[in-house]
């Protein structure tokens, strides 16, 4: 099957359908050895089911990321990344490139500066707001806890409430003996 | 044969929507993603998880199954109830492995494209209820294994379009009336525009067999889980108005040409003697469209979607007990159909 817009249109043919439109996708079949051309405008063309072959499976998200891959990054930065390997799984920007996926979660952080567009791309955004871990995001929640403590400490010494300031302090060494010990622990595992 | 508790044909919305769906995406902690594995570490990996799975407390119910010690009728039928993608089914099957409770509603499926997907699918238009559900089970599943996540990627994922919440939310939405009316492709559009993604009845590269479409949700970063899920539950019903709505059209504007079909396809399925599945899947669409609008009486030996399942080739193979060639199983599928759905007229 073809799919030749130029080739149907350069003959000024009118669709072999409706007759009233110009045909502007030239569809050829070939079945048994047999070819059959038919030339017929875009919307009948849409009603014949020409276009069907055109949302085979080889048109993939692999396929399209592979695209948009490609065109990252811009200018001079390009050699250098294309060579780049990560240290964990020796994976390389070119099979990422090649195959749409990463070799493992540390890829992330080796081609950091080459996947944040690529994701803004993908998703519009480079943040997550949604699910933490229970268990993996617990360390992550202290340290947004100890930052917020650390902000209304800071704001509570503008204000001069020092009382307020000083149980803050408190809690803020609470908190960080917790996550000390709890370091601890995660190397015995 | 058992059917899925998904097909019981229950749920909101479910004279249109078959069913839902919501899948997580884990990866466990420095280890690479399955197409980069080798034979020790894909080994270590699957008894890891294996491991977990037996953990998990009894309520959940599940079995585990290493897809290499299942026969290839059972992996397609797996296919064709929606419990494994085609991707994990597909030779060569090494280490891959899947989880399935005793409902078939929950399925984990073990070195597909990530390490983990959790896959949660009900009746009707209750995507939040799946949500529940996973993510009950994959705060059950983290307690035995490290998940890669990072405060500010979220879940990391072997392919960049998944990372985030690492959540795919879909649902199976019957719209033969928006078919019908030419009403579909502009709907289609619309959903692009919106980050969504519309697929076959078999995922991706499949085609919109019966008129039975896959919505879900294209992008999983940058809004939380439960935002994902509202947003695609909105538009689903917005859809399923407007297929009523267009359903009502017909029934107005074109009633006899539609009994006509109905009737048609009716005759066909409890008559004919030699049926292709893409065939069952066409006639069954407009039969079931019939019965939601009154026109015949609904099956009911059946639901819709149970039989759908029930015609596709591994299932039949399962019925008949032996491997059949695509004739033995046309029919046998049309066997199976005038026994079905014929045996209500002789009531």
């Amino acid at each position: 099957m073809s799919h030749d817009g130029d080739e149907a249109q350069s003959k000024n043919l009118l669709c072999q359908r409706c007759n009233q439109k110009p045909a502007l996708v030239h569809f050829s079949k070939v079945v048994n050895g047999e070819k059959t051309d038919r030339y017929l405008c875009e919307d009948c063309a849409k009603e014949e089911g020409a276009y069907h072959f055109m949302l085979g499976p080889q048109f993939t998200v692999q396929h399209v990321l592979g695209g948009l891959i490609g065109q990252e990054p811009l200018g001079s930065q390009r050699s250098e990344t294309s060579t780049k390997r990560c240290p964990h799984c020796g994976y390389t920007y070119q099979r990422f490139a090649e195959s749409g996926r990463l070799g493992c979660d540390y890829c992330y952080q080796t081609f950091a500066p080459e996947l944040e567009p690529l994701v803004r791309r993908l998703h519009g955004s480079v943040d997550h707001h949604g699910k933490v871990p229970v268990r993996g995001g617990r360390q992550w929640i202290q340290q947004q806890n100890l930052a917020n403590l650390r902000m209304q400490m800071k704001k509570a010494v503008e204000r001069e409430a020092f009382e307020e300031a000083a149980k803050l302090r408190d809690e803020i060494r609470q908190l960080e003996a917790g996550m000390e010990s709890d370091r601890g622990n995660d190397h015995e595992i | 044969m058992k059917y899925s508790q998904w097909m019981d044909g229950t749920g909101p919305d479910a004279d249109i929507v078959l069913s839902c769906r919501v899948r997580l995406a884990r990866n466990l902690l420095a280890t690479p993603f399955p197409h980069r594995m080798d034979d020790g570490q894909a080994q270590t990996m699957l008894a890891r998880v294996e491991e977990a799975v037996h953990h998990l407390e009894t309520g959940w119910h599940l079995t585990f199954s290493r897809l290499s010690n299942l026969t290839p009728i059972t992996r397609q039928v797996l296919v064709e109830k929606h419990l494994v993608s085609p991707l994990l089914a597909q030779d060569p099957i090494r280490y891959e492995a899947v989880a399935i409770d005793d409902r078939e509603s929950i399925s984990i499926m073990i070195n597909e494209e990530d390490h983990l997907r959790i896959q949660v699918v009900l009746p009707g238009l209750q995507l939040n209820e799946c949500w529940k559900v996973a993510n009950q089970l994959d705060d059950a599943m983290e307690q035995y294994l490290d998940f890669a996540f990072d405060p500010k990627s979220g879940y990391i994922t072997a392919c960049p379009t998944n990372i985030g919440t690492a959540m795919r939310a879909s649902v199976m939405i019957h719209l033969p009336a928006l078919v019908l009316t030419h009403q579909a492709s502009q709907v289609f559009t619309t959903l692009a525009q919106l980050g969504m993604v519309v697929r076959g009845l078999y995922g991706e590269g499949s085609e919109a067999l019966g008129n039975i479409f896959q919505i879900s949700n294209q992008v999983s970063l940058g809004l939380s889980e439960e935002e994902f899920i509202h947003n695609l539950t909105v538009v689903t019903q917005q859809i399923v108005g407007r297929e009523r709505h267009a359903r009502q059209h017909l029934l107005q504007n074109a009633g006899t040409a539609l009994a006509d079909r109905v009737g048609r396809a009716w005759g066909l399925l409890t008559h004919a003697r030699i049926m292709s599945s893409e065939e069952a899947l066409r006639l069954l669409s407009e039969v079931k469209l019939g019965a939601d609008l009154g026109l015949i009486e609904a099956p009911n030996a059946a639901t819709y979607a149970q039989l759908i399942v029930a015609t596709r080739p591994g299932f039949l193979q399962v019925e008949a007990g032996r491997e059949l060639n695509p004739v033995e199983r046309d029919q046998l599928r049309a066997d199976y159909l005038r026994r079905l759905l014929g045996e209500q007229n002789r009531v």
